[in-house]
């Protein structure tokens, strides 16, 4: 009896645990269904994420707010002790900076003077879009972040992304509030570049690493340490001359740059629209002066 | 004893509580930090919350939960849609069927378990998107994001056992 009641629960142990095993495969050939879905048919997958993204959002929102006061009050007490240090560095940088901008508006009007003569047709002038940056989805595997500005505000797919330091990446999903940026250290981002002084073109490419390679650079082309890498405007999604980064690493591993633009840095971004036409005027951003940037954050 | 309904109510409330601190990990873990070089290395927050339930208390964080909150860490990550789920769905089986190894261990032998299994899910993570995207992805960040991983391990795990000593004691 004894036996036959130990063999009743030994059989249902077992089926117990066939159960599990038949819910744990089930689940896992979901999870595998999931990615070859996500791999043929992108635009339902995106459109889920940022729908959930979109909900989070408001939650995120709230969560980042206390971690940027808190870094900004840990960056003015830094700031305090070290205030005359940064007074003499900055003094110095004024002057250097008065005789650049002297430079700068003499080579201004000498451009729209040649620009004149040459009667060339004006590019379009991009529009901003201003939002926090709510999240930074932490990992090694993906290099993304969430921008408090959706659809609504006129974000679109496939906008440049920037701060005043340089490119941060482009729009990759857009919700009805909240976008998601890849940043140019993604293993997926594509960027074309130029290399600033020799105008050699090429292809900044992330590998999930804070250092994305130049790839595809025209034969016999080389890049030395200290070059200016920015936009080169092919393809059309940036403007070109965008700052991007500054080759670090020339060698065996690759041409490696690194980015103008710190990733835990990031608090507010500039997503750059080209749709929103008039709205900017250049004459008057040029007649102010470098007061307040447009686009600049509320 | 029958119990009324509020104390019926109040041990289902107690019951779900660590599936939502799962999400909330979830969560938690895309709140910019602003620390340099953090983001790249960020802990598996979530991994180790699966990992300590299923140790302590698979009754209240079973597999299907554990799949939907790797769903929703693939959501807001940007990961692609169900890597994150079949890792911490493979987590918490491999765990489960350790079950009667960890019973009753000491933390030491929990956390070096954490160290083997973090190991595992890691490399899958990265075969897994390397799959995905064909290309591989950077090492060196992996690896660091392990290690930061399993030397946050302690501190939630505190967290959690302080957690299932208070609120989930009678549950």
């Amino acid at each position: 009896m004894k036996n036959r009641q130990h063999l009743g629960h030994h059989i249902a142990h077992s089926e117990k645990g066939l159960a599990n095993r038949f819910g744990y495969l089930g689940l896992v050939l979901a999870a595998f269904a999931l990615m070859l879905l996500g791999k043929a048919d992108v635009l339902v997958m995106e459109r889920v994420r940022t729908t959930v993204s979109d909900a989070v959002s408001p939650v995120l929102d709230v969560l980042s707010r206390p971690v940027a006061t808190l870094d900004r009050l840990v960056d003015q007490a830094t700031v305090l002790s070290v205030l005359n240090d940064e007074n003499i560095r900055l003094r110095a940088e004024i002057q250097l900076l008065l005789e650049w901008q002297s430079a700068a508006r003499k080579l201004s009007a000498e451009n729209k003077q040649l620009k004149n003569l040459l009667n060339l047709a004006p590019g379009t002038e991009p529009g901003f879009i201003s939002g926090r940056v709510i999240a930074d989805s932490g990992g090694a595997f993906v290099h993304s972040i969430l921008v408090a500005a959706g659809r609504r505000g006129g974000v679109a797919k496939g906008q440049a992304v920037i701060t005043g330091d340089g490119l941060v990446g482009r729009v990759h999903g857009v919700g009805s509030r909240a976008s998601r940026v890849l940043l140019i250290t993604d293993l997926n981002s594509r960027i074309p570049v130029v290399i600033e002084a020799t105008r050699t073109r090429a292809i900044l490419a992330g590998d999930n690493s804070d250092r994305p390679r130049l790839i595809h650079m025209p034969p016999g082309a080389s890049a030395s340490v200290g070059d200016r890498i920015v936009t080169s405007g092919h393809g059309g999604a940036f403007l070109p001359g965008i700052p991007v980064g500054v080759v670090v690493r020339t060698g065996d591993g690759g041409i490696m740059v690194k980015p103008y633009v710190h990733r835990d840095r990031l608090e507010f971004v500039r997503v750059v629209d080209y749709g929103l036409q008039g709205i900017l005027d250049a004459s008057l951003a040029v007649n102010k002066g470098p007061a307040r940037p447009p686009g600049h954050p509320r | 004893m029958k119990l009324t309904f509020w104390q019926r109510l109040d041990l289902i409330m107690r019951g779900i509580t660590p599936f939502f601190l799962t999400l909330m990990l979830v969560v938690l873990g895309q709140v910019p930090l602003h620390i340099p070089g953090f983001a790249e290395v960020a802990p598996l927050l979530p991994l180790m919350a699966v990992y300590h339930w299923a140790i302590y208390r698979p009754d209240l964080l079973p597999a299907f939960s554990v799949f939907f909150a790797g769903l929703l860490q693939d959501a807001l990550s940007g990961m692609p849609f169900g890597v994150n789920a079949a890792v911490f769905v493979t987590v918490h089986m491999a765990v489960m069927s350790q079950q009667v190894f960890f019973t009753g261990r000491s933390f030491m032998i929990i956390w070096l378990g954490f160290c083997v299994v973090a190991a595992g899910a890691t490399m899958l993570m990265w075969v897994l998107t390397s799959i995905f995207f064909s290309t591989f992805s950077s090492p060196e960040a992996v690896f660091v994001q392990y290690l930061v991983s399993v030397g946050g391990f302690p501190l939630l795990a505190w967290l959690q056992v302080r957690w299932q000593q208070s609120v989930l004691a009678q549950v």
